[in-house]
């Protein structure tokens, strides 16, 4: 019995394939059913999501099992053995172990840290624990899986810092307004990195939005999208000092805003501190601006330069995450190992009771005159013998050695029993 | 025993400067728990040093140099503290404590001998007059402290430099909002220090006020923290100029602390 993941993900396989192989909708529960049912498969989870499509299941023998999920996808997607073969990866014992920890505690994300995987895996446990596809093992795994990313998240600064452009504005912005609750921003121009980042500023507080674009149905309708002010761009720099942070994505060839502007708004401004985020190429604003007291300006290299340096911060702390799973991954090897000695252990068990049983009816036969206190005394004598008999096998067999294999096949050997098969 | 009390805490904030500035490089947790922690002993033993003081003096320990400056280090912790409990800013002690370490130096090395009160400060208006003073000054201190922070957030803020330090001040505009606080509080204590002082002046000497270099330097000061406040509510002056300003302010405390009885003597001069 063996632990086996199966799948494909970013680093194994091209979109075009995560997408065939994808269970989507339906396909989910139909195809965790269908893997369940396989003869060599004992549990199954699966976690499908637009990066990866990887199988977590507790297999009979690892190749037999592969063979037969791989045809089961086959049939289940409607994609030839062929096509996705070359693209799939299998991994078994402690390499599958490690594998399911490194992608609950985001190491094996695109985005380095990124929290969302763990919701992801958090919801293929779940579903697998309503359709009963696991059992002890699984969801042993699982659990540890999920306790191991928190360990990883607290004990290193791998979610730390942002890792998105957008996200790395609002840090900024943290940073010089303490709080973004009633601050109003100025969005000008458009583009999907400015909206993003006005829609994160938003999320994080930021009330008023102030659009400014040179199409001024454009400019109405993104105003709306935000809940916020549309403003014709001939009467931007008259807004300008209502806006605490700017963000600027126009098309212009030029400067749309100049130092002696932007000085001027922050006189009437009283000096409020602005920050500004230029995201257009070739950049919209002066970046003389930047010389202005309380004036915070940063363009898209700044930005991707805050980025690069909380990712580089971020592959160190992966590296000790690295050994927190490496711990977590040996504890797991070591409670699998004892489960081994488990159906033995029962097996003495029963065989050492079944003796016990099988001699006090043979003499209560023999002494059919001995009244009930004397037979609950002589029971009482065999069950002490048979208990002291067992327990240094038990101790053994339970306790973690190397060489356990050989133990188990020693006892069952000695006492004539046969603990191979488990339940 | 009070000469002992004072060395231990002196050699706790010793301490407590150089986990701070550990602190600053190489900040984590434990550093900054180590800080604090440090500081609070070195607090015990001060405050009891102070209190031993007092009850063989029969006054406020601050009738010379020695005890004005140690009182005016006691002050700076308590008001750190204060400070810490409302707004947890860190790294705040790591720009404290070492200028109470060089406050606490100096008093180590100025002559502690307890004398008696001279007649003419034996007044009600000798407590109220000096922790008036006191406080309002350990308002400029910590006032000087996150200026300096603000200074470097600034800085890196500006320069884009956004390393592990970034990450652990605080942000600009709490901090130049916790510097206005403290520099109005400190300009309405020593608002308050120097109307009882003359008060008091008229009371002793029989004129309000006599132009002594420390009068005169108080005055200075107080007319620096006015403009201070002036500036920023006229001229919008906040931010990296307010940090500055509080910053040089501070450092006209110090004269008129100090410098005003070292140097220039007059009638504040403890002899």
């Amino acid at each position: 019995m063996k632990i086996l993941v199966l799948g494909v993900n970013h680093k194994t396989a091209s979109v075009d394939i995560r997408e065939r192989l994808a269970f989507s909708g339906t396909k989910l529960d139909e195809g965790i059913l269908g893997l369940h049912a396989l003869h060599s498969v004992k549990e199954v989870s699966v976690l499908s999501t637009c990066n990866r499509v990887e199988l977590y299941a507790y297999v009979d023998n690892v190749p037999g099992a592969a063979g037969e999920i791989k045809d089961f996808l086959s049939g289940l997607h409607g994609i030839a053995r062929t096509e996705f073969e070359n693209s799939l990866f299998v991994l078994d014992g402690p390499e599958a172990v490690r594998h399911v920890f490194r992608v609950a505690s985001s190491l094996d994300s695109m985005v380095l840290g990124e929290p969302q995987i763990l919701g992801q895996i958090k919801d293929a446990f779940d579903l697998s624990l309503s359709k009963k596809t696991t059992g002890v093992l699984l969801n042993k795994l699982m659990k540890k899986a999920i306790s191991t990313a928190k360990r990883v998240r607290t004990e290193t600064r791998i979610a730390e810092n942002a890792v998105s452009i957008s996200f790395a504005a609002v840090e900024l912005a943290k940073k010089i307004f303490t709080n973004l609750a009633g601050k109003s921003v100025m969005l000008m121009g458009a583009g999907e990195m400015a909206e993003l980042a006005a829609r994160h500023l938003l999320n994080n507080g930021v009330t008023g939005v102030m659009v400014v674009n040179r199409t001024y149905d454009r400019g109405c309708e993104l105003a709306s999208e935000f809940n916020g002010r549309p403003v014709r761009f001939e009467n931007f720099l008259q807004e300008l000092v209502h806006a605490d942070i700017i963000i600027c994505s126009t098309g212009a060839p030029t400067y749309v805003l100049q130092r002696e502007q932007m000085q001027k708004v922050m006189k009437e401004r009283k000096q409020r501190p602005v920050f500004i985020i230029d995201i257009s190429v070739p950049r919209n604003i002066d970046p003389e601006i930047n010389k202005i007291d309380n004036v915070y300006l940063y363009d898209v290299d700044n930005l991707q330069d805050v980025v690069d340096t909380n990712l580089q911060g971020r592959r160190a702390e992966a590296e000790k995450a690295e050994g927190i799973i490496g711990e977590e991954v040996e504890k797991f090897g070591r409670w699998m190992s004892t489960l081994d000695s488990v159906p033995t252990i029962v097996a003495l068990r029963q065989k050492a009771d079944e003796v016990r049983r099988e001699e006090l009816e043979k003499f209560q036969n023999k002494f059919p005159d001995l009244d009930e206190a004397q037979m609950k005394a002589v029971d009482y004598l065999a069950s002490a013998i048979v208990n002291k008999l067992i327990h240094p096998p038990t101790v053994a067999l339970k306790d973690d050695s190397e060489d356990r294999d050989e133990l188990i096949a020693l006892i069952t050997r000695l006492y004539g029993i046969n603990g191979g098969d488990d339940e | 025993m009070e000469l002992i009390l004072f060395e231990i805490a002196l050699t706790f904030y010793f301490a407590a400067a150089l986990a701070g500035i550990l602190e600053l490089f190489k900040g984590t947790k434990t550093t900054s728990r180590i800080m604090l922690g440090l500081t609070v002993l070195g607090f015990a033993v001060h405050t009891a040093n102070i209190i031993t003081r007092y009850a063989i003096a029969g006054h406020i320990p601050i009738s010379n140099l020695h005890e004005a400056s140690s009182f005016f280090s006691w002050c700076i912790i308590l008001l750190f503290f204060f400070i810490e409990s409302r707004y947890k800013i860190g790294l705040l002690g790591s720009f404290i404590m070492p200028v109470v370490f060089i406050l606490m130096l100096s008093s180590s090395v100025l002559p502690r001998a307890i004398k008696p009160l001279s007649p003419v400060l034996q007044s009600y208006w000798f407590g109220i007059h000096t922790v008036l003073a006191f406080t309002g000054d350990a308002a400029f201190a910590i006032a000087f402290g996150i200026g300096i922070m603000y200074l470097i957030q600034e800085h890196q803020v500006k320069s884009k430099h956004l390393g592990g330090l970034f990450q652990r001040l605080p942000s600009l505009q709490i901090l130049d909002e916790i510097n206005y606080r403290l520099i109005t509080i400190g300009w309405m204590l020593l608002t308050l220090a120097i109307i009882t002082g003359v008060i008091w002046a008229e009371s002793a000497w029989g004129r309000y006020w006599r132009w002594d270099p420390k009068e005169v330097w108080s005055l200075i000061t107080w007319f620096i923290y006015a403009a201070v406040l002036h500036v920023r509510l006229i001229a919008g002056w906040r931010g990296r100029r307010a940090a500055l300003l509080s910053i040089i302010g501070f450092f006209v405390v110090l004269f008129t602390f100090f410098g005003v009885n070292l140097i220039l003597k007059g009638l504040h001069a403890f002899v």
